[in-house]
């Protein structure tokens, strides 16, 4: 039995956040009544004409620029025909023989995977990406929900000419689970770019895959097979598991695989035929005569350089040699910018990185997925847990006082300092006033005391116990152990 | 007043020492052509309530004494490939018999706003697919010098409402000779500009590399007033050019302008071969020596790439209509074949673009469609794209002996209505002169330079070098003025 080995391409679509469309002044808003966000151009209207908008040309150049691209001085859109009721021109524009970027690639972590919970660094694997280009969206066809949708469809141009980039990888990827760290890295860039917010679900992160099998240590490549619709990180891997079991079983039967699109059914979990190759389209690529030529200086692509913010990887390396993080650590805390923004920012205000982290990590995030927030919706500022992890640092408050605090401050609005204050809840540190409960303790417990003094240690957890009940768990706990030493001895 | 012969000067003149208002023009111009238009269908549409709104409002300024635009009150006819916010635009087809835009063309708005008033949408060549404005699903243009010839085509409307003084001026659009081909069939004057002078925001594409909007005059003088207020960079087009547009009537009122002393214009042998009606070669030729009489200094020069135009030509413009007209499948607007309602997605767009579109246009559609395919693509699209490059040197090397060129527009004169509906490649054939400026991108303009023994029209085309309309219009209005006298 032959070894058998996949072979990916991912074709990603990304939309990019410009506040107006790729070619007129519509807005990109998501969500928005259907057909509201529209005009001539958008709508292709007879006589109307595009102009390119050069903030999506900024934004494409800085995706370009992190997945390591050549941006091309001179590119040129060009015209995709095909026909849709969707597609109000007829044909997208995009680029086909001059893309605007070329030649790049990205670093995946190797076949450990990622999140891994370990310390030595990550086996780094290179995906190729051929190119990365500008292009328009098309509207969106609804099929269903109407009364008469048996018969009819809708058409909403609301995202007609939406800007997106293309981003097509070279057939470097191996198996699923590399598929699925390639588009989670690259999401994660784009996130930190700021150039899109890659949801899937609402269609600003889409996936294609070119799939095909061949003998281990085989040069050719076998029969490539397109697979779509893969609308989830989840879904791309179960379609991709499915696709290349299937074609490794066909080709074990001693059948053959012929060239075709096929689409992941969610519900049947697995892929059904599409089209064959001799019903692909034939787009009829040609320059896009109402365009002039895109051309890219080298100031331009210097500034947009200059602009790029750090990205995850650089990010996840300096948190772990700056602030002492572990790898899984500086992981999770660079899945965006925002929330790295915001570790970085505790960490700051309270000066211990790694109480930091583990704030940020444990008890915010899980407060967060818990009420199925995102970062940017904390109602704790940065400053604020900040301030609290720093009040512990400084002994004001226990460990155990701040988590009591911590739930407090999820209410918003209020400072650690002032929820302590309002409930009186700041360490007891002053010796002498500790000094009188330790005292009482001891009176109230001889029995305790007799044990003690016999050697029997695990009796001092009682005492502390006692102490913190009477003082309502605000005693210093350092000082607690010191004062009851001194006095049962 | 008098209509015939009518110019924008002297409606202006008309206007200010009060021999007519704008509204009573504009009346008396509809009435007019609405009668005329039963002879030669120039018309699609009139526009009598825009036209009116506007007549008043410069009858206003008129009272008011404010300083008149340049061309208030001035009579415009509109071909029906320009878009008219709230007046019907068919682009002569079936497809499009329903279609009111919502918007105005940038032309169009220009002109308004310059005063000028729009009574109508003139026919033409189904999406300017043509050459002698039958390809109309809306019966063919008349030429009113001859109503059993053609007017010429694409823009057959638009000369023939000018040439018939149904409105003072005209625009057209000029693919491959669109404006200036009908314009010397009908002895008007068709200007085409540099690509990219004249915005074509609100042109509905025929072919985007090479479509321009331009206009129609009884003069040089007229046309050039229409282009010195459409010219010029519109953000809405991004073929547009940001060069600055010179005043051109100022340039045509110097006095040295009146002759054409130290101007050297060049003649290109291949322009007079075989193919060329004696009459046109001749009238043609003592143009050149009328020319010369002005002072020209007449140089032979040769265009060799000449002979591969018209196959570059048709190739390019059909590919890009291919994609243009995808547009037209009954989903959004247009009409929708009633068919439909009972066919499948596939079927419904067949239906509708079946019963929609001409032969003509159907025939471009699917030769664009093949050129473009997967296979065929170099053979054809990418080899024009280099010949069209050869066209353009031709030109840039000739430019360095010459300022103009001078060359007949058409084989022939007006031919006769079906005379070559049947054969297609003789009629892309009556082209072959005003197309390889459109290839070149550079500008020309069609000038009446006599008529023939059955006192058909004919006309003598002038080129330039890229924005280089001054030269063109005053060698134009110099050869004009001196058949005048």
């Amino acid at each position: 039995m032959a070894e058998w080995e996949a072979v990916i391409g991912l074709e990603v679509h990304v939309q990019l956040q410009t506040r107006s469309k790729i070619f007129c002044a519509c807005s990109t808003r998501f969500g928005d009544p259907p057909n509201t966000n529209v005009c001539p151009v958008c709508l292709g209207l007879p006589g109307a004409l595009p102009v390119l908008n050069q903030a999506a040309v900024e934004m494409a150049m800085k995706a370009a620029l992190a997945l390591n691209c050549r941006i091309n001085r001179f590119s040129r859109l060009a015209r995709k025909n095909y026909f849709y009721p969707d597609l109000p021109k007829g044909y997208q524009i995009s680029q086909y023989e001059q893309p605007l970027a070329e030649h790049g690639y990205l670093m995946v972590e190797g076949p450990a995977g990622p999140n891994r919970a370990s310390e030595t660094p990550a086996v780094q694997k290179r995906i190729g990406l051929t190119r990365v280009h500008l292009e328009d969206d098309a509207g969106k066809s609804i099929h269903d929900g109407f009364a008469d949708s048996a018969r009819n469809s809708y058409v909403d141009l609301n995202r007609s000419g939406t800007p997106l980039i293309e981003i097509v990888s070279d057939p470097d990827i191996r198996s699923p689970q590399e598929a699925y760290d390639y588009l989670t890295r690259l999401k994660e860039i784009m996130l930190f770019l700021g150039v899109s917010d890659c949801n899937m679900e609402e269609g600003s992160l889409r996936c294609d895959a070119n799939v095909s099998v061949r003998p281990r240590g085989a040069e050719r490549f076998g029969v490539k097979i397109e697979v779509k619709n893969l609308n989830s990180f989840r879904f791309l891997k179960q379609a991709l598991e499915y696709e290349i079991d299937r074609q490794i079983a066909a080709l074990e039967d001693g059948g053959t695989l012929t060239q075709e699109t096929r689409l992941w059914n969610t519900d049947e979990q697995r892929t059904l035929g599409m089209r064959t190759k001799e019903f692909a389209h034939d787009y009829r690529y040609f320059p896009e005569p109402d365009l002039m030529p895109l051309i890219v200086s080298e100031e331009w692509e210097e500034r947009v350089r200059a602009g790029l913010p750090e990205l995850p990887e650089a990010r996840r390396e300096r948190f772990r040699a700056q602030y002492g993080l572990r790898e899984y650590d500086a992981g999770v805390l660079t899945v965006s910018r925002p929330l790295a923004d915001y570790y970085e920012e505790v960490a700051g205000v309270c000066g211990d990185p790694r109480a930091a982290a583990n704030w940020v990590q444990g008890d915010l995030l899980g407060a967060l997925n818990a009420a199925g927030k995102d970062i940017t919706e904390s109602t704790v500022s940065a400053q604020h847990l900040g301030e609290l992890v720093r009040l512990i640092g400084e002994g004001a408050i226990s460990g155990k006082i701040a988590k009591t605090v911590f739930e407090k401050m999820l209410a918003g609005g209020q400072t650690p300092q002032e929820i302590i204050a309002a409930e009186g809840l700041a360490q007891i540190s002053d010796a002498s006033a500790l000094e009188k409960v330790v005292a009482e303790v001891i009176a109230a417990s001889p029995k305790q005391v007799e044990q003690f003094r016999a050697g029997k240690q695990e009796v001092l957890r009682y005492f502390v116990g006692q102490i913190m009940k009477a003082t309502r768990g605000r005693a210093n706990p350092a000082l607690v152990n010191q004062l009851l030493k001194k006095h049962l001895v | 007043m008098e209509l015939k012969g009518l110019t924008i000067a002297r409606v202006r003149g008309a206007l200010e020492s009060g021999e007519t208002t704008a509204a009573a023009l504009a009346g008396q111009v509809l009435a007019y052509a609405q009668q005329e238009n039963r002879r030669n269908n120039a018309f699609l549409v009139f526009s009598p309530e825009r036209a009116m709104a506007q007549a008043q409002r410069i009858d206003e300024m008129v009272k008011r004494r404010q300083p008149l635009p340049p061309l208030a009150g001035v009579p415009l006819a509109v071909k029906d490939v320009i878009v008219t916010r709230g007046l019907r635009t068919t682009c002569a087809s079936r497809i499009l018999a329903n279609y009111v835009p919502p918007y105005d063309a940038t032309a169009v708005r220009r002109l308004e706003e310059a005063g000028a008033v729009i009574v109508g949408k003139t026919n033409c060549d189904e999406f300017a697919m043509g050459s002698s404005s039958e390809n109309s699903a809306y019966a063919p243009v008349r030429n009113p010098r001859d109503l059993e010839r053609v007017p010429g085509g694409s823009s057959g409307g638009s000369a023939a409402a000018v040439a018939a003084d149904m409105c003072v001026v005209a625009l057209g659009s000029d693919t491959g000779g669109s404006i200036r081909q009908p314009a010397s069939f009908c002895g008007v004057v068709g200007l085409m500009g540099t690509y990219g002078r004249v915005s074509r925001y609100g042109l509905v594409a025929f072919a985007s590399s090479l479509d321009h909007i331009g206009p129609f005059g009884k003069t040089v003088r007229d046309a050039a007033a229409l282009l010195e207020v459409m010219a010029g960079r519109d953000p809405s087009d991004s073929t547009s050019a940001a060069v600055p547009v010179p005043p051109y009537l100022a340039e045509l009122d110097r006095p040295e302008a009146r002759d054409l002393r130290g101007f050297r214009v060049g003649v290109p042998r291949e322009y007079f071969a075989a193919g060329l009606d004696p009459e046109v070669g001749d009238r043609v030729h003592s143009s050149i020596e009328r020319l010369r009489g002005l002072g020209a200094d007449i140089r032979d020069i040769r265009l060799p790439h000449t002979d591969y135009a018209i196959a570059c030509y048709y190739i390019i413009c059909m590919a890009e209509a291919s994609s243009n007209l995808a547009r037209y499948d009954g989903v959004r607007y247009g009409v929708r074949s009633p068919r439909c309602r009972n066919l499948s997605l596939v079927e419904c767009y067949r239906a509708t673009r079946g019963e929609g579109f001409g032969p003509e246009v159907k025939r471009r559609i699917m030769l664009g469609t093949y050129v473009l395919s997967a296979g065929y693509y170099d053979a054809y699209y990418r080899k024009a794209q280099k010949v069209r490059a050869l066209v353009a040197r031709d030109f840039s090397e000739a430019f360095r002996d010459v300022d103009v060129i001078v060359t007949p527009v058409a084989p022939t004169p007006a031919f006769r209505l079906g005379e070559k509906t049947e054969d297609p490649l003789r009629m892309y054939l009556s082209d072959i002169y005003t197309i390889t400026a459109s290839l070149a991108g550079i500008p020309g303009i069609s000038v009446p330079c006599g008529a023939n023994g059955a006192g058909l029209p004919i006309g003598m085309q002038i080129l330039a070098r890229h924005f280089n309309e001054p030269a063109m219009l005053r060698a134009a209005q110099a050869f004009e003025l001196s058949g005048a006298q």
